[in-house]
């Protein structure tokens, strides 16, 4: 039994000596003596009550002015059945998180007993990847400020058709980008807190996707027009996107297939941008794009190692959202023109015949990236051009 | 045959229902069939419990005290089985303003002390009980102001002990009394500033409630219950959050040689009087 005495000097219990009697009590074991000394007002009366509420002995004395507390064992108690949550480390995570880890720290000691949070995606094999916190720290040192970033004043001298085509073009863009937004943002709140790295990453997407809806809106509203269209087709197309279940499905359909098609889109916006304000964004936006593919690819690539099965469902997604959509119209025409005239810059058939190419020759580069993407997922030749080819026609 | 437990408790806060909810869950689980009757106050509670609405009541020391008088009366017995540790060794102070002149007991004289509920064995019946034993008794030699919070409850609800500190602090009393660890919580949430009250007295340790059973209470039942209770530890995280809520770390073995000095404030003041002739055991 050890003995061991603490001097409180003139703290009292009500500010903070509390803090130093458990610190003490806690290096002890139950039986231990603590010997309390102190000069502060009431002290033997907040000792006693402190004593009893947390489970430890009081004896007053020797002196007016002290008091010995006999540790208890609630104190420790409560960490008995505590448990690791993992561990902290890059490559600390489990198989399968349990719900009632919850959202502690991965590493942490969780208390038992605490509530289980229904997070679904808590199997690290549907879902990680293993440079997950390169990409989010890539992710962070990327980020660019809409203000710093974009010269907003940049000389515009463009016909009032190519600037209507532009906000077209935009108009679109934005509903596509909230589309990408609504979808990692959805994942992240299901994402078991554990894969931490996955969660942050789908949340700096989402943030990625809230700047390029800022930037698009704003650049659309530079000259004063109004915004463009929306269509039937184009949001019929989002929504078998955003109402997909499943992380693997939606990743698949979303950051391959999608946005892998847009890092062309906006490539070609950005070499046919009728200003450099324009031109700046697309770039920009590109760049957080070619990361949101990455990761996607990654985790894919590394489940698909995983699970024999993963190909097949992934093929079936494809499949079924080409049936889903085969009646709708696909691209808009509206936007199919506006992106011909934005290449073309002029309302000549040389012109047009120019921008129509252009947009041709963009299609084949959207269908050619999609191939090589599904052929580093494992897809065979032939598979990986028929899932090209029953991609949405509205590219996201 | 009797094959269900029924407890009776005091409703004086609405957590008592997840209390007890929680306790007949857990302890079910361990295979003793266990439910629970809600009473407004006490009296009714011990009337209750002669009438057989329950085997075990969850007793306030007042209440221990008027069951074991009406056993009494009536040639029964009432014995006390379990209770928390918290129940165990408290004492309660009498408190004035720091900065105020009085510095005794005599000093008391002629000001006016504030208390909790009337029948608030802690922060009323014990004190007072504390004072008149050293000659300055209530009302005569000084006023009483109560802050009835909840009467009927006990004193069980902080209500009246926060009140009679909050008016110390106004200066509409000159003294106020509460139990050890409510100085401590009123001094660390503010409502009694640090530094702005001096403990005047302190009482000599008392206990508090108790599971009370009849002797015509079923001893099988009974004493699984205890055997249970006793058997619930802190580090089961199961069982846990009930003794959070319930404020105690450990159940204890009942017992009885902590209400003395609320028994001489009730012979003093005649407190159990009214109850006592109401039930015909006076
Ligand atoms: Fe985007
Ligand atoms: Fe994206």
């Amino acid at each position: 039994m050890n003995r061991t005495a603490i001097d409180l000097g003139g703290l009292g219990l009500d500010q903070g000596a509390i803090v130093l009697l458990r610190q003490a009590l806690a290096a002890m074991a139950p039986g231990d003596r603590l010997a309390v000394s102190g000069t502060a007002p009431a002290l033997l009366v907040h000792l006693r009550a402190f004593a009893r509420a947390e489970g430890h002995g009081f004896e007053p004395g020797p002196a007016d002015s002290s008091a010995t507390l006999v540790r208890g064992t609630a104190a420790s108690a409560r960490w008995q059945q505590a448990e690791r949550a993992g561990s902290a480390s890059a490559d600390g995570t489990v198989a399968h998180a349990p719900p009632h880890w919850g959202l502690a720290a991965r590493g942490a000691a969780v208390e038992a007993g605490s509530p289980a949070f229904h997070f679904d995606l808590a199997d690290r094999d549907a879902l990680w990847c293993d440079d997950a916190g390169e990409l989010y720290r890539r992710a962070m040192a990327g980020q660019w400020d809409p203000a710093q970033a974009i010269p907003w004043d940049a000389p515009r001298h463009h016909p009032a058709f190519v600037e209507a085509a532009l906000v077209q073009v935009l108009t679109y863009l934005i509903e596509n980008e909230t589309a990408a937004l609504i979808v990692p943002a959805r994942f992240a709140a299901r994402v078991h807190p554990h894969f931490r790295e996955v969660m942050q990453l789908l949340a700096i997407q989402a943030a990625d996707e809230a700047r390029h809806i800022e930037v698009f809106t704003r650049r659309a509203l530079l000259a004063g027009l109004p915004l463009g269209l929306s269509t039937c087709g184009g949001q019929t197309s989002l929504q078998t996107l955003v109402d997909e279940p499943e992380f693997a499905l939606a990743s698949f359909l979303l950051s391959v297939l999608g946005e892998g098609s847009f890092l062309h889109l906006l490539g070609f916006l950005h070499v046919h941008a009728p200003d450099r304000c324009t031109a700046e964004i697309m770039r920009l936006a590109a760049q957080d794009e070619a990361r949101h593919v990455a990761f996607g690819m990654a985790h894919l690539t590394r489940h698909a190692a995983l699970d024999p099965t993963l190909h097949g469902r992934l093929r079936v997604a494809v499949e079924r959202r080409h049936a889903a959509l085969q009646h709708t119209a696909g691209l808009n025409a509206e936007v199919f023109d506006a992106l011909v005239l934005l290449a073309a810059r002029e309302l000549t058939p040389a012109g047009i015949a120019r921008g129509h190419a252009a947009v041709a020759e963009l299609q084949q580069q959207m269908d050619a990236g999609r191939r090589a993407r599904l052929g580093k997922l494992g897809f065979g030749d032939d598979t990986a051009a028929l899932l090209s080819s029953l991609h949405t026609r509205n590219f996201m | 045959m009797t094959t269900t437990l029924v407890l009776g408790a005091v409703a004086y806060d609405a957590k008592v229902v997840t209390i007890w909810d929680g306790f007949q869950r857990w302890f079910d689980a361990q295979g003793l069939p266990f439910d629970y009757v809600l009473f407004t106050n006490y009296e009714r509670q011990v009337e209750q419990h002669f009438a057989g609405a329950c085997h075990v009541a969850w007793n306030s020391p007042l209440a221990w005290l008027e069951a074991q008088r009406v056993a009494r009366a009536r040639g029964r017995t009432a014995k006390a089985v379990a209770m928390r540790d918290t129940d165990r060794d408290l004492t309660s102070v009498i408190v004035v303003r720091a900065d105020g002149p009085i510095r005794s007991l005599d000093d008391l004289r002629g000001k006016r002390l504030g208390v909790g509920a009337g029948d608030s064995p802690q922060a009323t019946l014990i004190p007072l009980q504390h004072l008149a034993e050293r000659g300055v008794v209530p009302e005569r030699d000084l006023a009483v102001q109560r802050f009835d919070v909840l009467v009927g409850k006990h004193g069980d609800h902080v209500g009246g002990e926060r009140d009679a500190a909050r008016a110390l602090m106004q200066g509409s009393v000159d003294a106020a009394c509460m139990i050890d660890g409510n100085h401590l919580q009123f001094t660390r949430e503010g409502t009694l500033p640090h530094g702005a009250t001096r403990v005047l007295a302190q009482t000599a340790p008392y206990d508090h409630c108790n599971f009370t059973v009849l002797d015509d209470a079923p001893t099988a039942l009974i004493e699984r219950f205890v055997a249970l209770l006793l058997g619930m530890r802190y580090d089961d995280a199961a069982v846990r959050p009930l003794l959070d809520l319930e404020g105690l770390k450990a159940w204890q073995p009942g017992r009885t040689t902590g209400y003395a000095l609320l028994e001489r404030a009730c012979e003093r003041t005649g407190w159990l009087q009214p109850f006592l002739r109401r039930l015909g055991a006076a």
